[in-house]
């Protein structure tokens, strides 16, 4: 083949049996969506890691920017009052 | 499978039922799935054990061959994620040869070559890595050495059409181990379909080049694909017991799905004359009679070799 043109870029998620998210898992390069599909079957849930998969081109993904950390991120470090760790959280609610 | 040892109130595995030896130590996840988990492994009443075995024979040397000419392009596919895929299908194909030749050893001891005594290998194995190319069953296209990518793709995909339409209908055989193997297997080779239709598609509508390529390589194994469908005596002796599948019944099933799929892809079937078999005594003799190419016996060579020099092996 003369021109070697690389696939695009997709980013994969998988649900676990035991989780309830998609959980980003990797990312792998395939030719169109549903193969990415295929492929992130074979790379990402061979070891019976998922019940489902979603794949999404990583170019149609808009990142926040590091540059931006600290006005993003930053203003958030001190406001405790928004972590509910004022409660006394009863023995018989385990998921809060 | 499920490698995991037995605890009480499970089904029994194919382990417990002394199908297959116990190899808990390969386990390292959890909730595997048994294909054979509380199946019956006795011979149903009349059927012929020996029809039995030879007839699990030819699907498991179908299931072995293809395997490792898959496994052969580990570290060397075109990209991480095909090599992955194509060692995925090559071990879903293995699993299935394990189980059916290990039915084929249960039902017919007599197939299994002796060993030197003390010998550890278990009798899949033994079936697997000291049988000579005469003595294999499969169809001579698993044998074919390999090609290009779209000569793989094209030959998973011819073999997957034929193997599905094989497997639905043995999921309802007499023999309850081959019911659950098949029906095990109706999974994986629907992936495996799956998979060399759309790389199938992907060639024949890619570059010029790719397009190609494609055209010829199902030209090169068009030839051999009348000997999938032509009924073996053992077949044919199985389908009547209740327990195989007559290849020729589902002739006509794989042709449409194959059509099918050449049409949507803008591929002619090539008009190619069938492959006839080798003559024996005056019988056209081919891939189920034990009669191959020349290219089985130089994989087997590979294949067997490091197995062969150590029958005391333990693994």
């Amino acid at each position: 083949m003369g021109v070697k043109a690389e696939w695009p870029l997709y980013e994969v998620f998988v649900r676990s049996k035991r989780g309830l998210n998609h959980v980003h898992v990797g990312s792998l390069h395939a030719p169109d969506d549903a193969m990415a599909l295929r492929h992130a079957r074979d790379v990402y849930t061979r070891r019976n890691e998922g019940v489902s998969i979603w794949v999404v081109r990583s170019d149609a993904i808009t990142a926040s920017s590091p540059d931006e950390k600290d006005p993003l991120f930053a203003p958030s470090g001190d406001k405790v009052y928004r972590h509910p760790t004022f409660y006394d959280i009863p023995d018989d609610v385990p998921h809060l | 499978m499920s490698i995991h040892t037995h605890h009480e109130g499970e089904h029994e595995s194919a382990y417990d039922v002394g199908l297959l030896g116990n190899d808990a130590h390969w386990a390292f996840g959890t909730s595997f799935e048994d294909p054979l988990a509380g199946v019956d492994t006795t011979v149903p009443d009349g059927v012929d054990p020996g029809t039995l075995a030879a007839y699990s024979l030819m699907l498991g040397d179908d299931a072995l061959v293809l395997s490792h000419r898959l496994s052969e392009w580990c570290s060397r596919a075109p990209d991480l994620e095909e090599d992955i895929a194509l060692a995925n299908i090559a071990l879903d194909l293995l699993g299935q040869a394990r189980l059916l030749l290990a039915r084929a050893a249960a039902a017919d001891p007599t197939l299994v070559p002796a060993l030197p005594t003390g010998s550890p290998v278990p009798a899949e194995d033994a079936l697997a890595f000291f049988r000579g190319d005469r003595e294999l069953r499969n169809v001579r296209m698993a044998e074919l050495p390999n090609g290009d990518f779209a000569e793989t793709v094209t030959r998973v995909l011819l073999l997957s059409v034929q193997r599905l339409a094989v497997l639905q209908r043995l999921s309802r055989s007499r023999d309850a181990v081959l019911a659950a193997v098949a029906a095990k297997g109706v999974k994986e080779v629907t992936y495996h379909r799956d998979f060399a239709g759309r790389w199938f598609l992907t060639l024949a509508q890619g570059t010029e080049e790719s397009h190609r390529r494609l055209v010829a390589a199902l030209a090169g194994l068009m030839p051999w694909w009348d000997e999938l469908f032509t009924t073996h005596p053992v077949e044919a002796e199985a389908a009547a017991a209740g327990v195989g599948v007559d290849p020729a019944t589902v002739r006509a099933e794989a042709d449409l799905v194959l059509d099918h799929l050449l049409a949507t892809s803008g591929v002619e079937r090539p008009q190619v004359r069938p492959r006839a078999g080798v003559r024996v005594d005056g019988q056209p003799r081919t891939g189920r009679d034990g009669v191959h190419t020349e290219a089985l016996s130089r994989m087997l060579a590979e294949m067997q070799s490091v197995a062969r020099a150590h029958p005391l092996g333990r693994w």
